[in-house]
């Protein structure tokens, strides 16, 4: 719920929402989404980022920049759960695995 | 227009203060303990989770009632360096039971030194959920080329798209 309200935010803004409508057309690094709205490359780079956090979209490495693409809704809302899962289960493990080794289980 | 949506695995990693072997050894003997305990499909609170370790084993959650849930099948179990489990729930919440819709998760154990343990851990394969988001995908790859949940965002803004 907190991701769905988190995209939903993500997405009220006019030009985020043209960003993220561009990827969602297909894949596309940073500089070829700049070319396409009205604003400097780096308010595009900080748009993709609350996109990213929000789970909208992800990013792929390719050479020297980043390629995004949209992460599939419903996908987007597991993994979202997953990575939450994991690392409440890790950081968890942590302190188990650091207590000093008990005699009996 | 046939675009293929493939979803990034899920990475996340932890460095430990332990030998390897104890960090490959509190992972697998004692999961259950650390496991976040919402996380339970059975109708009961859990009494027990189980890691059997050998491949063609299960992790299981025991309920208090006795009943049992089989949520992960181990594919490899190579002490202390490297575990590989499926995940056998779907994203509507209930038990996959073809293993072709199931997606897997790694931890793999490497020594930083020989009492600090670095553990990664990769859950990848998720499309192969399949049916949960197939909607999702039919909408992306067919002729109007947008994605039913843009087109519900949008709707949420009271803007046509």
């Amino acid at each position: 719920m907190t991701v769905e309200s988190a995209q939903i935010t993500a997405l009220g803004d006019p030009t985020r929402r043209t960003i993220f409508e561009l990827i969602a057309d297909r894949p596309r690094s940073v500089a070829e989404i700049t070319r396409q709205v009205q604003v400097s490359q780096s308010a595009v780079s900080q748009h993709l980022k609350v996109l990213r956090d929000s789970r909208l979209v992800r990013a792929e490495p390719k050479g020297a920049s980043n390629v995004y693409h949209i992460d599939p809704h419903g996908l987007g809302q597991m993994r979202a759960w997953l990575d939450q899962f994991w690392s409440k289960t890790l950081a968890a493990y942590k302190v188990a695995v650091e207590q000093p080794p008990r005699k009996s289980k | 227009m046939n675009t293929h949506v493939s979803p990034a695995p899920v990475r996340q990693s932890v460095v430990v203060e332990a030998p390897i072997e104890r960090a490959f050894k509190v992972f697998t003997e004692q999961f259950g303990s650390f496991k976040p305990s919402e996380h339970n499909l059975l109708a009961v609170p859990i009494a027990e989770t189980v890691f059997e370790p050998r491949v063609g084993g299960h992790v299981y959650d025991r309920g208090v009632d006795g009943s049992e849930c089989r949520w992960a099948r181990v594919l490899a179990y190579e002490p202390p360096n490297r575990v590989l489990l499926s995940w056998d729930i779907s994203p509507r919440w209930q038990i996959e039971t073809d293993p072709e819709k199931t997606s897997e998760w790694e931890v793999r154990f490497i020594a930083e030194t020989p009492h600090r343990t670095r553990v990664e851990l990769e859950h990848r394969k998720l499309d192969r959920h399949g049916d949960g988001w197939q909607g999702v995908r039919d909408g992306v790859a067919g002729d109007q080329g947008w994605p039913l949940y843009l087109q519900r965002y949008a709707n949420l803004f009271g803007r046509a798209a």
